[in-house]
Protein backbone atom coordinates (compact mmCIF):
# COMPACT_ATOMS: atom_id res chain seq x y z
CA UNK A 1 0.00 0.00 0.00
CA UNK A 2 1.20 3.46 -0.87
CA UNK A 3 3.28 5.04 2.35
CA UNK A 4 0.89 8.49 2.45
CA UNK A 5 -2.20 6.67 2.48
CA UNK A 6 -0.90 4.19 5.69
CA UNK A 7 0.52 7.47 7.12
CA UNK A 8 -2.70 9.25 6.79
CA UNK A 9 -4.87 5.90 8.61
CA UNK A 10 -2.65 5.64 11.18
CA UNK A 11 -2.91 9.01 11.75
CA UNK A 12 -6.45 8.86 12.11
CA UNK A 13 -6.18 5.79 14.69
CA UNK A 14 -4.23 7.61 16.42
CA UNK A 15 -6.11 10.45 16.99
CA UNK A 16 -9.37 9.02 17.10
CA UNK A 17 -7.76 6.87 20.15
CA UNK A 18 -6.44 10.37 22.10
CA UNK A 19 -10.19 11.96 21.14
CA UNK A 20 -11.98 9.63 23.02
CA UNK A 21 -12.68 9.77 26.67
CA UNK A 22 -12.70 13.62 25.84
CA UNK A 23 -15.15 13.38 23.38
CA UNK A 24 -17.17 10.68 25.26
CA UNK A 25 -16.74 12.65 28.80
CA UNK A 26 -20.04 13.28 30.17
CA UNK A 27 -21.71 11.02 27.63
CA UNK A 28 -20.60 7.59 27.96
CA UNK A 29 -20.32 5.71 31.07
CA UNK A 30 -17.98 2.71 31.24
CA UNK A 31 -17.21 0.05 33.28
CA UNK A 32 -15.84 0.76 36.55
CA UNK A 33 -12.96 -2.06 35.33
CA UNK A 34 -11.95 -0.56 32.33
CA UNK A 35 -10.25 2.55 33.54
CA UNK A 36 -8.58 -0.33 35.44
CA UNK A 37 -7.63 -2.24 32.09
CA UNK A 38 -6.46 1.06 30.83
CA UNK A 39 -3.57 1.82 33.25
CA UNK A 40 -1.67 -0.96 32.16
CA UNK A 41 -1.66 -0.48 28.81
CA UNK A 42 1.82 1.54 28.56
CA UNK A 43 3.67 -0.86 30.60
CA UNK A 44 2.29 -4.21 28.31
CA UNK A 45 2.82 -2.72 24.67
CA UNK A 46 6.44 -1.08 25.90
CA UNK A 47 7.70 -4.07 27.49
CA UNK A 48 6.44 -6.33 24.71
CA UNK A 49 8.03 -4.32 22.19
CA UNK A 50 11.87 -3.72 24.62
CA UNK A 51 12.71 -6.78 25.42
CA UNK A 52 12.93 -9.12 23.15
CA UNK A 53 14.95 -6.12 21.13
CA UNK A 54 17.38 -6.55 24.20
CA UNK A 55 17.64 -10.36 24.00
CA UNK A 56 17.10 -11.71 20.35
CA UNK A 57 18.83 -8.77 18.52
CA UNK A 58 18.92 -10.93 15.18
CA UNK A 59 16.15 -12.90 15.85
CA UNK A 60 17.59 -15.47 18.13
CA UNK A 61 18.28 -15.94 21.64
CA UNK A 62 21.64 -13.99 22.20
CA UNK A 63 22.15 -14.08 26.24
CA UNK A 64 25.90 -12.50 26.80
CA UNK A 65 28.39 -10.48 27.94
CA UNK A 66 28.91 -9.78 24.36
CA UNK A 67 25.14 -8.59 23.47
CA UNK A 68 25.81 -4.97 23.68
CA UNK A 69 22.57 -4.05 23.05
CA UNK A 70 21.22 -6.33 26.13
CA UNK A 71 24.28 -4.49 28.36
CA UNK A 72 23.25 -0.89 26.86
CA UNK A 73 19.20 -1.90 27.78
CA UNK A 74 20.73 -2.84 31.75
CA UNK A 75 22.57 0.09 31.87
CA UNK A 76 19.49 2.16 30.26
CA UNK A 77 17.13 0.87 32.77
CA UNK A 78 19.82 1.85 35.73
CA UNK A 79 19.91 5.23 34.31
CA UNK A 80 16.09 5.47 34.02
CA UNK A 81 15.32 4.44 37.38
CA UNK A 82 17.62 6.56 39.27
CA UNK A 83 17.31 9.87 36.88
CA UNK A 84 13.65 9.32 35.39
CA UNK A 85 14.70 11.30 32.20
CA UNK A 86 14.70 10.15 28.77
CA UNK A 87 17.25 12.31 27.69
CA UNK A 88 19.72 10.92 30.26
CA UNK A 89 18.75 7.56 29.47
CA UNK A 90 19.13 8.05 25.99
CA UNK A 91 22.60 9.13 25.92
CA UNK A 92 23.61 6.72 28.24
CA UNK A 93 22.23 3.66 26.60
CA UNK A 94 23.97 4.97 23.39
CA UNK A 95 27.25 5.66 25.22
CA UNK A 96 26.95 1.99 26.59
CA UNK A 97 26.25 0.67 23.24
CA UNK A 98 29.01 2.63 21.01
CA UNK A 99 31.72 1.39 24.04
CA UNK A 100 30.58 -2.37 24.09
CA UNK A 101 30.44 -2.83 20.32
CA UNK B 1 6.52 27.51 28.92
CA UNK B 2 9.07 27.07 31.86
CA UNK B 3 7.48 23.92 32.27
CA UNK B 4 8.00 21.98 29.37
CA UNK B 5 11.41 23.58 28.70
CA UNK B 6 13.12 20.43 29.38
CA UNK B 7 10.82 18.17 27.27
CA UNK B 8 11.38 20.67 24.31
CA UNK B 9 15.22 19.91 24.04
CA UNK B 10 14.49 16.37 24.99
CA UNK B 11 12.56 15.57 22.00
CA UNK B 12 14.90 17.51 19.31
CA UNK B 13 17.86 14.03 19.51
CA UNK B 14 14.79 11.80 19.21
CA UNK B 15 13.08 13.83 16.19
CA UNK B 16 16.55 13.87 14.64
CA UNK B 17 17.03 10.32 14.64
CA UNK B 18 13.57 9.94 13.47
CA UNK B 19 13.62 11.72 10.32
CA UNK B 20 17.21 10.02 9.84
CA UNK B 21 15.94 6.53 10.28
CA UNK B 22 13.09 7.44 8.32
CA UNK B 23 14.80 8.15 4.97
CA UNK B 24 16.91 4.87 6.06
CA UNK B 25 13.78 2.59 5.94
CA UNK B 26 12.89 3.60 1.98
CA UNK B 27 10.35 6.71 3.31
CA UNK B 28 10.52 9.98 1.07
CA UNK B 29 11.81 13.36 2.83
CA UNK B 30 8.14 14.83 2.65
CA UNK B 31 6.81 11.63 3.70
CA UNK B 32 8.97 11.77 6.43
CA UNK B 33 8.02 15.40 7.49
CA UNK B 34 4.35 14.61 6.53
CA UNK B 35 4.06 12.04 9.08
CA UNK B 36 5.89 13.50 11.96
CA UNK B 37 2.32 16.37 11.70
CA UNK B 38 -0.29 14.51 10.40
CA UNK B 39 0.92 11.24 13.11
CA UNK B 40 2.58 13.56 15.88
CA UNK B 41 3.51 10.23 17.90
CA UNK B 42 7.26 9.54 18.15
CA UNK B 43 7.54 6.03 19.35
CA UNK B 44 4.86 5.24 16.62
CA UNK B 45 6.79 6.73 14.32
CA UNK B 46 9.98 4.88 14.73
CA UNK B 47 7.54 1.56 14.38
CA UNK B 48 5.73 2.72 11.23
CA UNK B 49 9.50 3.45 9.69
CA UNK B 50 10.46 0.03 10.66
CA UNK B 51 7.37 -1.78 9.52
CA UNK B 52 7.68 -0.34 6.48
CA UNK B 53 11.42 -0.74 5.64
CA UNK B 54 10.32 -5.01 6.72
CA UNK B 55 7.71 -5.04 3.74
CA UNK B 56 5.07 -5.94 6.73
CA UNK B 57 1.50 -5.82 5.49
CA UNK B 58 -1.16 -2.42 5.91
CA UNK B 59 -3.22 -3.67 8.36
CA UNK B 60 -0.25 -5.18 10.39
CA UNK B 61 1.23 -1.56 10.28
CA UNK B 62 -1.64 0.25 10.96
CA UNK B 63 -2.66 -2.36 14.14
CA UNK B 64 0.74 -2.16 15.71
CA UNK B 65 0.39 1.64 15.32
CA UNK B 66 -2.87 1.46 17.07
CA UNK B 67 -1.95 -0.64 19.76
CA UNK B 68 1.49 1.82 20.69
CA UNK B 69 -0.82 4.29 20.42
CA UNK B 70 -3.51 2.71 22.91
CA UNK B 71 -1.74 4.36 25.98
CA UNK B 72 -2.76 7.60 24.71
CA UNK B 73 -6.71 6.43 25.47
CA UNK B 74 -5.43 6.59 29.04
CA UNK B 75 -3.79 9.93 28.81
CA UNK B 76 -7.39 11.11 27.33
CA UNK B 77 -8.94 9.72 29.74
CA UNK B 78 -6.86 11.93 32.51
CA UNK B 79 -7.39 14.76 30.57
CA UNK B 80 -10.90 14.81 29.74
CA UNK B 81 -12.75 16.31 33.20
CA UNK B 82 -10.23 19.50 32.99
CA UNK B 83 -11.79 20.32 29.36
CA UNK B 84 -15.19 19.18 29.67
CA UNK B 85 -16.71 22.70 29.74
CA UNK B 86 -14.20 23.78 26.71
CA UNK B 87 -15.74 24.41 23.12
CA UNK B 88 -15.30 21.88 20.79
CA UNK B 89 -12.37 23.02 18.31
CA UNK B 90 -10.45 23.34 21.74
CA UNK B 91 -11.37 19.67 22.79
CA UNK B 92 -10.31 18.74 18.97
CA UNK B 93 -7.15 20.79 19.47
CA UNK B 94 -5.79 18.93 22.67
CA UNK B 95 -6.71 15.44 21.61
CA UNK B 96 -4.71 16.17 18.59
CA UNK B 97 -1.79 17.60 20.74
CA UNK B 98 -2.08 14.83 23.38
CA UNK B 99 1.52 13.16 23.80
CA UNK B 100 3.47 11.38 26.11
CA UNK B 101 5.58 14.19 26.77
CA UNK B 102 2.47 16.87 27.27
CA UNK B 103 0.63 14.01 29.44
CA UNK B 104 3.55 14.07 31.89
CA UNK B 105 3.78 17.99 31.49
CA UNK B 106 -0.16 18.09 32.75
CA UNK B 107 0.21 15.41 34.87
CA UNK B 108 2.85 17.24 36.63
CA UNK B 109 1.10 20.67 36.68
CA UNK B 110 -2.01 19.06 38.17
CA UNK B 111 -0.35 17.15 41.01
CA UNK B 112 1.59 20.53 41.94
CA UNK B 113 -1.74 22.51 41.45
CA UNK B 114 -3.43 20.43 44.09
CA UNK B 115 -1.37 20.46 46.20
CA UNK B 116 -0.82 24.36 46.57
CA UNK B 117 -5.02 24.51 46.24
CA UNK B 118 -5.11 26.14 42.35
CA UNK B 119 -6.40 22.71 40.91
CA UNK B 120 -9.64 25.52 39.70
CA UNK B 121 -7.23 27.71 37.54
CA UNK B 122 -9.59 28.99 35.14
CA UNK B 123 -6.96 29.79 32.02
CA UNK B 124 -5.18 26.28 32.45
CA UNK B 125 -6.30 25.14 28.94
CA UNK B 126 -4.27 27.88 27.80
CA UNK B 127 -1.26 26.38 29.60
CA UNK B 128 -2.39 22.99 28.01
CA UNK B 129 -2.11 24.16 24.85
CA UNK B 130 1.14 26.27 25.04
CA UNK B 131 3.17 22.92 26.52
CA UNK B 132 1.41 20.87 23.41
CA UNK B 133 2.55 23.94 20.88
CA UNK B 134 5.42 23.85 22.30
CA UNK B 135 6.39 20.38 21.71
CA UNK B 136 4.93 19.94 18.65
CA UNK B 137 7.37 22.89 17.28
CA UNK B 138 10.26 21.18 18.68
CA UNK B 139 9.13 18.22 16.86
CA UNK B 140 8.13 19.50 13.62
CA UNK B 141 11.63 21.25 13.63
CA UNK B 142 13.65 18.58 14.51
CA UNK B 143 12.33 15.98 12.29
CA UNK B 144 13.54 18.48 9.21
CA UNK B 145 17.18 18.72 10.99
CA UNK B 146 16.94 14.92 10.99
CA UNK B 147 15.75 14.32 7.00
CA UNK B 148 18.48 17.19 6.13
CA UNK B 149 21.41 15.59 8.03
CA UNK B 150 19.90 11.58 7.46
CA UNK B 151 21.83 11.26 3.93
CA UNK B 152 24.65 12.45 5.12
CA UNK B 153 24.98 10.24 8.15
CA UNK B 154 26.55 6.62 8.04
CA UNK B 155 24.23 3.47 7.49
CA UNK B 156 25.66 1.70 9.86
CA UNK B 157 24.59 3.93 13.01
CA UNK B 158 22.34 2.01 15.10
CA UNK B 159 19.67 4.61 14.96
CA UNK B 160 16.75 2.13 15.07
CA UNK B 161 18.02 1.50 19.53
CA UNK B 162 16.69 4.90 20.35
CA UNK B 163 13.32 3.22 20.04
CA UNK B 164 13.90 0.65 22.73
CA UNK B 165 16.04 3.16 25.09
CA UNK B 166 12.95 6.07 24.40
CA UNK B 167 10.48 3.06 25.87
CA UNK B 168 12.53 2.21 28.90
CA UNK B 169 12.62 5.71 29.88
CA UNK B 170 8.95 6.11 29.66
CA UNK B 171 8.13 2.35 31.71
CA UNK B 172 10.53 2.47 34.43
CA UNK B 173 9.20 4.75 36.75
CA UNK B 174 5.54 3.64 35.89
CA UNK B 175 6.83 0.38 37.82
CA UNK B 176 5.91 1.51 41.01
CA UNK B 177 4.20 -1.92 42.21
CA UNK B 178 4.40 -5.74 42.85
CA UNK B 179 1.53 -5.62 39.97
CA UNK B 180 3.02 -3.40 37.50
CA UNK B 181 6.00 -5.74 37.59
CA UNK B 182 4.06 -8.61 37.00
CA UNK B 183 2.65 -6.75 33.80
CA UNK B 184 5.97 -6.11 32.79
CA UNK B 185 7.16 -9.68 33.17
CA UNK B 186 4.57 -11.55 31.78
CA UNK B 187 4.68 -9.23 28.34
CA UNK B 188 7.89 -9.15 27.89
CA UNK B 189 8.24 -13.43 28.34
CA UNK B 190 5.42 -13.69 25.96
CA UNK B 191 6.44 -11.24 23.96
CA UNK B 192 10.10 -13.35 23.54
CA UNK B 193 8.13 -16.84 23.12
CA UNK B 194 5.95 -15.45 20.24
CA UNK B 195 9.03 -13.79 18.78
CA UNK B 196 9.53 -15.79 15.91
CA UNK B 197 6.21 -14.49 14.55
CA UNK B 198 6.69 -12.45 11.72
CA UNK B 199 6.31 -8.56 11.64
CA UNK B 200 5.90 -8.03 15.33
CA UNK B 201 3.08 -10.10 15.57
CA UNK B 202 4.16 -11.50 18.92
CA UNK B 203 3.70 -8.25 20.38
CA UNK B 204 0.24 -7.80 19.85
CA UNK B 205 -0.54 -11.17 21.70
CA UNK B 206 2.06 -10.48 24.26
CA UNK B 207 0.47 -6.83 25.17
CA UNK B 208 -2.94 -8.39 25.26
CA UNK B 209 -2.08 -11.02 27.76
CA UNK B 210 0.07 -8.59 30.17
CA UNK B 211 -2.86 -6.52 30.40
CA UNK B 212 -5.16 -9.46 30.90
CA UNK B 213 -2.82 -10.57 34.06
CA UNK B 214 -2.52 -6.65 35.31
CA UNK B 215 -6.65 -6.35 35.41
CA UNK B 216 -6.35 -9.98 36.87
CA UNK B 217 -4.43 -9.13 39.90
CA UNK B 218 -5.54 -5.71 40.51
CA UNK B 219 -9.25 -7.28 40.73
CA UNK B 220 -7.52 -10.00 42.85
CA UNK B 221 -6.75 -7.71 45.56
CA UNK B 222 -9.77 -5.45 45.94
Amino acid sequence: MNAWLLIVLCGVVTFAIRLSFIAAEGKVTFPPGFRRLLTFVPVATLTALVIPDLLMPQGTWWLAWDNARLMAGLAAIAIAATTRSVLWTLAGGFVVLGVWS
Amino acid sequence: MLAVAPLLIGVMPFGMIYGALALSQGLSPAAALAMSTILFAGSAQFLFCQLFGAGAPALVIVAEVGLLNLRHALYSAALAPHIAQLPRRWKLALAYLLTDEAYATIARREASGEASGEASDPHRHWFYLGAGLGLWGSWQLSTVVGVLLGARLPVDWPLDFALPLTFIAIVVPLIRNRTMLAVAAVSGIVALLLAGLPFKLGLLVAALVGMAVGWWLAGSVR
